[in-house]
């Protein structure tokens, strides 16, 4: 059928709708999936200024993170599927490696003394492990509007529905760290926003066991600019390995290492 | 427990106090009850020195809870201390500190558990009392479990943060008698371990009893006054 057909039929009809609507079949816009995914890749993804999205991902599988046009913020949730009880804790992630701050080699931790992922590659250097995300209330009172579907939306209700998605309810939920938009601490604990690294930028995950992954890509909640700023992110998921004895990140120290000891053992994949 | 030097309980103004509740909490214990909007719980730190673990939930509704990023938010500070509004996940204000003698207080650095202490010092230390079996034993009894474990407040712990991000929990700022005053914003259920850590100087080294006392205005019915944060 050609457009003109369509146009013509209009949805009246059963037939003119189902019409119209398999139409649309091969529409390309900028934030979607590609599917089948590239060859090499598990997923491949632009997730939408403002969107979410939620995966399901084998043990060591690299989760790359692309700030493509510079304002991309990804706040993101990890728990072990099918032991969502078992999730990140950023109070154990910073409290663990005696740093407030996630850079290369960081490991992301659960609250079950175990990885969920390795950071083995990250040209921004610009995360936050302390600040989460905003809320409904904080972007009404700052943009006018924090609902998951309006023109500012906040970070926990678009994780709140990528939650849901997954069976997890408000209780599964504690804050998300962030990458691409980064906080450093003052002498006298002030937080001081430090911005992007500019369009490009790109960290890479490994994931160490079987993760339900959860991300929403809003504004970061310390943002200073008084307008809601973001840009699509790029989320390309490739097969891999775990992080096993011998690989540079297995003993970087001694806190590493022992989470990596934890989570090889019983049935931690 | 030294009684010389406990001081009177005493709300921050000089207004005639209720006592509705001063209980201690011994050494390595849980705690939790229900405070209600506009009254006032102080935290006395009886010998010094003591880690005060704390999550706080709204009474009404146990998925509103303590948030420490939120609060960060709020206030611009890892830093807790007089003036900071402790916020809920949804951005409401659940308490606020009125009154501190120490100075400053922990939020960002969570609670000790059986499994993190296997990364923070040994595996030697698994079978130890940690303050994550003290918030689930005592969390189980108003209905909360694990998912309901959040980041959470460390009253009296000194967790500085250095230029490269370097933080740790270091010998603490507390002195014996020392008290922090939180002024209830909503009805909140409190949930407190008394933590029982021994491999770092979050205790000295040596667990104490704290006292948890909640008191309200004389004659007071009326709640405090809510905060700039708006309507809940």
């Amino acid at each position: 059928m050609t457009e003109t057909t369509h146009a013509e039929a209009g949805t009246a009809t059963t037939t003119a709708a189902r019409a119209h609507a398999r139409s649309q079949a091969g529409t390309v816009v900028d934030c979607m999936p590609q599917l089948p995914p590239p060859a090499g890749t598990l997923w491949s993804e632009t997730v939408a200024a403002g969107g979410y999205t939620h995966l399901v991902l084998p043990a060591g599988a690299h989760v790359a993170l692309t700030d493509r046009d510079g304002d991309a913020c990804a706040h993101l949730l990890l728990f072990v599927t099918d032991r969502p009880w078992e999730r990140l804790n950023p109070a154990d992630t910073v409290k663990v490696q005696w740093n407030a701050y996630l850079r290369l080699g960081s490991q992301l931790l659960s609250d079950q003394g175990r990885v969920l992922a390795t950071l083995v590659a990250d040209t921004s250097g610009r995360h936050d492990a302390l600040a989460g995300a905003s809320t409904a209330a904080r972007n009404r009172a700052r943009y006018g509007d924090g609902a998951a579907h309006g023109p500012s939306p906040a970070g926990r209700e678009l994780l709140l529905l990528a939650a849901a998605k997954q069976g997890l309810a408000p209780r599964d939920l504690p804050a998300p760290v962030s990458f691409f938009r980064g906080v450093t601490v003052a002498a006298d604990g002030s937080l001081l926003p430090t911005g992007s690294a500019g369009s490009g930028a790109e960290v890479v995950l490994r994931l160490e066991q079987r993760t339900t992954l959860l991300l929403a890509n809003t504004a970061h909640p310390l943002d200073p600019r008084p307008a809601w700023h973001c840009t699509p992110l790029r989320v390309t998921v490739t097969p891999g390995a775990v992080t096993a004895p011998g690989d540079p990140h297995w003993d970087t120290t001694p806190e590493r290492h022992r989470a990596h000891l934890n989570t090889a053992a019983l049935g931690a994949r | 427990m030294t009684t010389t030097a406990v001081p009177e309980t005493t709300i921050p103004t000089a207004v005639p106090a209720t006592v509705v509740l001063d209980e201690a909490v011994p050494a390595r214990a849980a705690w939790s009850a229900v405070v209600r909007r506009g009254q006032f719980l102080t935290v006395t730190d009886l010998h010094g020195n003591q880690a005060v673990d704390c999550l706080l939930y709204d009474a009404h509704d146990t998925a509103v809870r303590y948030s420490a990023a939120d609060t960060l938010q709020a206030s611009g500070s890892v830093f807790v201390s007089t003036g900071t509004v402790l916020m809920s996940n949804e951005h409401t204000p659940l308490m606020t500190v009125v009154a501190d003698d120490c100075g400053r207080h922990d939020t960002i650095a969570g609670a000790c558990s059986k499994e993190s202490n296997t990364l923070r010092y040994g595996h030697h230390t698994w079978s130890q009392h940690a303050c994550v079996e003290n918030f689930l034993a005592e969390g189980a009894r108003h209905g909360l479990g694990k998912r309901d474990l959040v980041s959470n407040l460390n009253w009296y712990m000194n967790v500085p943060v250095e230029a490269d991000g370097t933080l740790g929990i270091v010998d603490g700022l507390s002195a014996p008698g020392l008290r922090v005053v939180l002024r209830a914003e909503a009805d909140v259920l409190v949930l407190v371990s008394n933590c029982p850590q021994v491999n770092n100087p979050c205790n000295g080294f040596d667990p104490t009893p704290v006292r948890m006392t909640v008191t309200e205005r004389t004659g007071a019915t009326e709640p405090a006054a809510t905060t700039e944060d708006g309507p809940r």
